[in-house]
C-alpha cells in the first residue's frame, strides 16, 4: 500500500487520463443499462406481470410469431386442467388493436383476453376490475398515452366500443403498446372481427391464443404438451414471442459484451506499459529485496484504486444523465440490481485485464538494477 | 536484528559462467575476497571484467557456478530465490549508479520504503536522523529528480543503511558526479562503514577515490588480485 498509494499520488494523470476512459465506459454502461431494462419493460412488462408458470400454444406454433398466430381450444385447456401438478390453467387471448378515444386520443393495445373471473384477472389500482362485457383494464402508462378513466374507445373498421373501467398499478405493456385487459368473450368478438349486431361464428366462441399455465415447480411440460397437442414454453421463454423482443435485447447484450472486453483491454494496455515503462524500478525494489507477491499486491490495490474510483464517478454521472432521461419518452428504466452488476463486472474485468499485465513483475530480474540508468 | 555475530563478508574460489553453450563467459574466475566489519574494499577494473558479476554474486542476486559466498557465516550461494530476496532485504543494502531512486517517492519516503518491504524487521534506524547523518535533512520533502546528483547519491547511501545491513555494496557510486561531488560522496561511504561496522564492496572506475578506501582490488578477465 505504501508503494502503491505514493506511485498514483505521483503519476496521478496517467491514472487519470486512464480513469476517465473506464469511467466514460461506465457511464455508457448505466446509459444502456437503463435502455436494456427500459425496452424489456415496454416489450414485455405485460407477460412479467402475470402470474403466469407457462403459456402452451397449438402445436407446432414457431415462437417468434407465437403470441399472433397460434389458437388454442377450450379443449386443450381442459386437458390442461387435468395434467399433475397444473394448479390452474386458462384460456388467454391477445391481439393488436388501434383505437381512438371519444375524446379523439388515438390509442393503440395489446388486448389481453382473460376470464374476468380466473387467476389472469388484473387487480386495478383505479375504477373496478373486468365484469362489465365492454369493460377494459387499463395499463398505468396508457393514461401517459391520453387514456383516462371512463373513456370510451372505439376500435378502427369494426367500431365496437369498450370502456375504460380499470387502471393497474404499474406499467404493463407488450411490444411497446400499452395492455388492456378485457373478458375473454369480448376478445373473442374482437378476434373474429365481428363488430357490434353481428353474430359470432360458433366455432370463434371457444377459441383462444394459447393456454396460461399457473403450475408446480416440477409440473412436466412436455407430458401436458403430448396430453393437450400444443407446445409449451416457460413464461421467460415466452417472452422472445414478444415483437422485436429478441433483436432489441441481442443487440444491447452485443454492445454491453463489447463495452466489458473494452475496458477490460484498456485497463490492461494502460497497466501494460506502466509495468514496463518501470522496469528498471521493480528491478531496484527486487535487488533491495522486495518479495514478488509484495511488488504483485502493489500493483493490484493500484489497479483496484483506480477501477474502484473511476467506475464509482461513472456510475454518479451515469445515474444523473439517466434521471434527465425519465419521461422524455424513450424507454428507460434503471433498476439497482442491473446497475451493480455491471458496476461489479467492470471491476472483476478491469482487475482481470490489469493482472494480466501485472504478472509481468515477477519477471522482472533483480540484476537489472545494476549498472547504468536505462 | 540478526543475531549471529558480524564476520562479514567471505568469497571462497567462486566461478560464475554467463551465457551457455558455445558463448559461455567465465565472469568470475576462482576469486577469493574477504571483507572484514568496517572495512571498505574498492574494486577497479575495466569494463566487463566482472566488477558487476562480483556485486551480484556477493548481493545474492545470483547463485554462483562453484564456491561459496558467505555474510556472516551464512552461505547464502545455496539459498533459493526466495529466501534470497528475503535476505537481501534484511542483511544486505545496495547503492546504485547515480542513486537509482524511486521518482515517485520523497527523500525520506524512500528510507521508510525500506522498512515498509519488510513487516517483521523491527531494528531499522530512524529514517530522520539516518538523512541527518547524511546531510541531506533539508532535502527530506523532494522528490529524486529535485536533487543534484550528488544529493541523489546521499540519500541513495542513506537508504541502503536504514536496515542495518551486514553488507553494503556499491555500483559505481561516483559515475554521474563532477570530482569534488565524487570525494565527498566517497568520504561519506567510508566514514558510514566505519560507523555502522558493515563491510563495504565499491565498484568504481574512478582512479581519484581510492584514497579513501582501506584496500584497494583489480579485476581482470574475471580474475581478483590486490591491486
Amino acid at each position: 500500500m505504501f508503494l502503491a498509494l505514493r506511485e498514483l499520488r505521483f503519476a496521478r494523470w496517467r491514472f487519470a487520463l486512464m480513469g476517465s476512459v473506464v469511467a466514460l465506459i461506465a457511464v455508457l454502461m448505466v446509459l444502456l443499462s437503463g435502455l436494456s431494462s427500459g425496452l424489456v419493460n415496454d416489450g414485455v412488462s405485460g407477460l412479467q406481470r402475470l402470474p403466469v408458470t407457462a403459456f402452451a400454444f397449438d402445436e407446432g406454433t414457431k415462437l417468434d410469431s407465437a403470441f399472433s398466430r397460434s389458437v388454442v381450444d377450450t379443449q386443450q385447456v381442459e386437458r390442461w386442467r387435468q395434467q399433475p401438478g397444473v394448479q390452474a390453467a386458462e384460456p388467454f387471448g391477445t391481439m393488436l388493436i388501434n383505437t381512438r378515444s371519444d375524446r379523439g386520443v388515438p390509442a393503440d393495445l395489446a388486448v389481453f383476453g382473460v376470464e374476468p373471473n380466473s387467476f389472469l384477472a388484473p387487480t386495478p389500482a383505479e375504477g373496478s376490475g373486468l365484469g362489465a362485457p365492454d369493460g377494459i383494464v387499463v395499463s398505468r402508462t396508457a393514461l401517459d398515452a391520453g387514456l383516462r378513466l371512463g373513456d370510451t374507445v372505439t376500435v378502427d373498421r369494426i367500431g365496437t366500443e369498450l370502456k375504460v373501467v380499470g387502471v393497474t398499478a404499474d406499467q404493463r405493456t407488450y411490444g411497446h403498446v400499452d395492455v388492456a385487459y378485457l373478458p375473454l368473450a369480448a376478445w373473442q368478438r374482437l378476434h373474429a372481427g365481428v363488430g357490434p349486431g353481428q353474430a359470432l361464428p360458433p366455432q370463434a366462441a371457444d377459441q383462444a391464443t394459447a393456454v396460461a399455465i399457473r403450475a408446480d415447480d416440477n409440473v412436466d411440460l412436455a407430458a401436458g404438451d403430448a396430453a393437450a397437442g400444443t407446445s409449451s414454453f416457460e413464461k421467460k421463454d415466452s417472452y422472445g414471442a414478444s415483437p422485436g423482443y429478441t433483436a432489441e435485447t441481442s443487440t444491447l447484450t452485443l454492445i454491453r459484451v463489447f463495452l466489458y472486453a473494452i475496458s477490460a483491454l484498456v485497463v490492461g494496455a494502460f497497466f501494460t506499459v506502466w509495468t514496463i515503462n518501470r522496469r528498471h524500478e521493480l528491478a531496484v525494489l527486487r535487488a533491495m529485496g522486495a518479495a514478488k507477491s509484495y511488488l504483485l499486491r502493489d500493483g493490484l490495490v493500484q489497479a483496484l484504486a483506480i477501477l474502484t474510483a473511476s467506475i464509482a464517478v461513472g456510475v454518479g454521472v451515469g445515474l444523473a444523465l439517466g434521471g434527465l432521461m425519465g419521461g422524455s419518452g424513450v424507454p428507460f428504466a434503471l433498476e439497482a440490481p442491473a446497475v451493480a452488476l455491471a458496476a461489479v463486472l467492470l471491476v472483476l474485468l478491469g482487475l482481470l485485464g490489469a493482472s494480466a499485465a501485472i504478472v509481468r513483475v515477477t519477471t522482472v530480474d533483480p540484476l537489472a538494477a545494476l549498472g547504468g540508468q536505462r | 536484528m540478526s543475531t549471529t555475530e558480524r564476520t562479514g563478508l567471505v568469497l571462497s574460489n567462486v566461478t560464475l559462467r554467463l551465457g551457455d553453450g558455445d558463448t559461455t563467459v567465465t565472469a568470475l574466475d576462482c576469486v577469493d575476497l574477504t571483507v572484514r566489519p568496517g572495512e571498505l574494499v574498492a574494486v577497479v577494473g575495466p569494463s566487463g571484467a566482472g566488477k558487476s558479476s562480483l556485486l551480484a554474486v556477493a548481493g545474492a542476486l545470483t547463485s554462483p557456478d562453484a564456491g561459496t559466498v558467505t555474510i556472516d557465516g551464512r552461505d547464502v550461494a545455496a539459498m533459493g530465490s526466495k529466501d534470497r530476496a528475503a535476505y537481501r532485504r534484511d542483511n544486505i543494502g545496495f547503492v546504485f549508479q547515480s542513486g537509482n531512486l524511486l521518482p515517485a517517492l520523497t527523500v525520506l519516503d524512500q528510507l521508510r520504503l525500506v522498512t515498509n518491504l519488510s513487516r517483521r524487521r523491527v531494528d531499522t534506524r530512524d529514517p530522520r536522523q539516518l538523512l541527518a547523518d547524511v546531510g541531506m535533512a533539508h532535502r527530506a520533502d523532494r522528490r529524486p529528480h529535485q536533487l543534484s546528483g550528488g544529493e541523489r547519491q546521499r540519500v541513495g547511501i542513506a537508504r541502503a543503511l536504514v536496515g542495518h545491513p551486514s553488507l553494503l555494496l556499491v555500483d559505481e557510486p561516483t559515475a554521474a558526479l563532477d570530482r569534488a561531488r565524487s570525494h565527498e560522496v566517497v568520504q561519506l561511504l567510508a566514514q558510514e562503514t566505519k560507523q555502522s561496522a558493515v563491510a563495504t564492496v565499491m565498484v568504481t572506475h574512478d582512479q581519484d577515490v581510492l584514497e579513501h578506501c582501506d584496500r584497494v582490488m583489480e579485476m581482470i578477465d574475471g580474475r581478483l588480485s590486490a591491486g
